[in-house]
């Protein structure tokens, strides 16, 4: 067994698979972050991430898989969940070592684990659509901020612009501290500077003046679509489970 | 806008609209345009109500004034109620800016008949004109088609709106004609049939022309209650099957009754909501359209009911032994679909896996099949499965005895409901 210590990127990834097809590697496991001393490994390889390298392995990939293929992959890679890299890695090795396409073999279990994470985060992402709640600030831009269970701000760009394309918006992701706007032409990724504390009480002084209004109308739409005598508590918490709560108007 | 008076209607005229319950935002494919606001394409629930409903549009009566008197219905004409209405402006202003928002996909605008038809169809069709050409708006519009509306504000309907519904209320003629007199059979299907025609006309064109308009792209829907009347689930589910059929329509929804008024032609009021029934009946609904199950296979008058206790797939298996035990290596996707335990995605996973090599348990376990159900209907890779010769009823206790049904504890009540 070879530790293959990496920097945790998609170029990294698939410069790991360059190696392990240089050095004709065979059971391997993936490390993220610093190189980690002592006799806990019985070998180590240190990977430089290289994007010749990155590149050539994904061109090897495109000609085993289908470009969607590879872009589950990828979307499947952004959702940072630990230990997820080493199915990764095993699905692009069972792609390449194949005759065929393997897809849709899901009888394997890096096919289908790779399947399921991709389902994992589309569902995230679907939730991110339904659930962002925007404000209107004073300078009419629309703000939101969220706390994704994964890292899926940016998949959420194509919809959130196609839609929204009228106004100004920003969508914050309060828990890995980054967000995009939307300038009424182009998105671009951005870093705020929440260090003066307190910042729902900032955003709430920023509002304009209707905001408060639409809040209150909207709550109460919340409240009187609601059919008493058919109360199920279960179905409800299930579909917006409670971590959700806390950036929902409707449920603050 | 004068937020306690808008507060107030808003109150009433939302109340009054929740009991329409479809609330389906795709089946449209509708583009942002010009850098307009919205899109409307793959549906989304924006939220959930406290009884685990999803909402994803805007639902609410222009006015709950009626000059109808139909016995089920909260703002039919003899109750003392709050009577309110809102201005096309209103409803206009509300629905752009909850969307902007993110609150809602859209707008769904029903209303209580005043004066006539054709007046109170076009009011709807104004809101939506007002949206569509006057604020550039591309997000999802199901409007309400008024029974007895002319043709010519159907086909502007058509125009705007996304989805349009006539709400047939009762399953049968005879369930109307005894809750709501003064609605007629016939001038709620003349509109569907109308609208039919129209989108099977524009549909054509638009393949001819690509800058053809769109009309109704998501076609049309409709909504039966149940429980109020004593139809048995075969009437109810021949009479969706003929609407599939005849009319094309995307969706029929079923709504559980909610007793809200005394009225000695209902169920008491304290009778429950028939939940299970309706659940059940939605099952029933899938299994018509996904699953190429015809109908009568379902529910025919030798079996007039639908299990309450379990699913009517299920029901259907136990009842057809001799199709059985099915190998998911071998058999086609239609048989694989007809397996209890197994959904369309897991069906159409096992197809596409099969060719790679024979599937056992623990593969068919990760794809997402139930096996603790689907056991006792299929073989597949692995000298496994169940040779005793179980009858349907002994499946049936076996499955019962290791599942929980969320449904259980209402069972009884809804037994004795008649």
């Amino acid at each position: 067994m070879t530790t293959l210590i990496y920097d945790g990127t998609f170029e990294g990834l698939l410069t790991a698979v360059f190696e392990i097809y240089a050095h004709k590697l065979g059971a391997v496991k993936l490390h993220q972050g610093e190189v980690i001393n002592g006799a806990l490994f019985d070998e180590k390889l240190q990977v430089v991430t290289d994007e010749a390298r990155a590149n050539r392995v994904l061109k090897a990939l495109k000609l085993k898989i289908s470009s969607i293929g590879v872009q589950r992959l990828y979307a499947a890679h952004l959702g940072e969940i630990p230990g997820e890299d080493n199915n990764l890695l095993g699905f692009i090795r069972y792609a390449i070592d194949s005759d065929q396409n393997i897809e849709e073999d899901y009888g394997n279990k890096y096919v289908m684990r790779v399947s399921q994470v991709v389902r994992m985060m589309r569902r995230e992402k679907h939730r991110m659509e339904a659930f962002i709640r925007f404000q209107k600030l004073q300078d009419g831009c629309f703000y939101a901020g969220i706390e994704p269970d994964f890292n899926v701000l940016p998949l959420l760009i194509r919809h959130f612009k196609s839609r929204y394309a009228d106004q100004k918006w920003m969508i914050y992701d309060l828990r890995r501290k980054y967000g995009i706007y939307y300038d009424l032409h182009d998105t671009q990724f951005i870093n705020l500077d929440f260090s003066g504390g307190g910042r729902q009480a900032d955003v709430i002084a920023a509002y304009t003046e209707d905001e408060g209004m639409y809040q209150h109308l909207w709550k109460n739409y919340f409240n009187s679509v609601n059919i008493a005598s058919r109360k199920n508590t279960k179905l409800h918490v299930r579909h917006i489970p409670k971590r959700y709560w806390k950036h929902l108007t409707e449920k603050i | 806008m004068d937020a306690e008076r808008i507060t107030e209607k808003f109150n009433i005229l939302a109340d009054a609209a929740k009991y329409d319950v479809s609330c389906a935002s795709s089946g449209s494919k509708r583009k942002n345009e010009n850098k307009g606001l919205g899109n409307a394409s793959n549906g989304i629930c924006h939220s959930y109500t406290e009884d685990g409903r999803c909402v994803s549009l805007l639902k609410i009566l222009l006015t709950n004034h009626c000059i109808f008197d139909c016995a089920y219905c909260v703002s039919r004409k003899s109750n003392d109620i709050q009577r309110a209405a809102f201005t096309v402006q209103e409803v206009v202003d509300l629905t752009i800016n909850f969307y902007r928002r993110n609150y809602i996909e859209g707008l769904f605008l029903s209303s209580g008949i005043f004066k006539d038809a054709d007046f109170t169809m076009e009011r709807l069709v104004r809101v939506a004109k007002k949206l569509r050409l006057e604020h550039n708006f591309h997000g999802y519009i199901h409007l309400k088609s008024i029974p007895g509306a002319s043709d010519e504000l159907m086909n502007e309907a058509g125009l705007y709106a996304d989805r349009l519904s006539v709400n047939l209320e009762m399953p049968t003629e005879a369930g109307l004609k005894l809750l709501a007199p003064d609605k007629s059979h016939q001038d709620m299907i003349k509109p569907m049939g109308y609208l039919k025609n129209a989108i099977i006309q524009h549909a054509e064109e638009k393949k001819l022309f690509k800058k053809a308009p769109m009309f109704a792209p998501a076609g049309q829907s409709t909504q039966v209650i149940i429980g109020a009347t004593p139809e048995d689930d075969n009437q109810i589910l021949h009479s969706a099957n003929y609407f599939y059929k005849n009319f094309k329509l995307r969706r029929v929804y079923y709504s559980g009754y909610v007793p809200v008024l005394e009225d000695s032609r209902l169920p008491a009021l304290n009778t429950s909501v028939p939940m299970v029934r309706e659940n059940r009946l939605y099952q029933a609904d899938w299994l018509m359209r996904n699953y190429g199950f015809h109908v009568s296979e379902i529910v025919n008058t030798s079996q007039p009911h639908l299990d309450l206790d379990i699913d009517p797939k299920l029901s259907w298996a136990i009842r057809n032994m001799q199709e059985f035990p099915v190998d998911v290596n071998k058999a086609d996707l239609k048989m694989i679909l007809r397996v209890p335990g197994i959904g369309v995605l897991s069906a159409q996973k096992i197809v596409s896996a099969r060719k790679f090599g024979r599937l056992n348990w623990e593969q068919l376990k990760k794809i997402g099949v139930s096996v603790n159900r689907a056991k006792y209907f299929i073989t597949c890779n692995s000298m496994e499965f169940e040779r005793r010769d179980l009858t349907g009823n002994a499946i049936k206790q076996f499955i019962l005895a290791t599942s929980h049904s969320k449904y259980i504890k209402n069972v009884h009540t809804q037994l004795n409901l008649f």
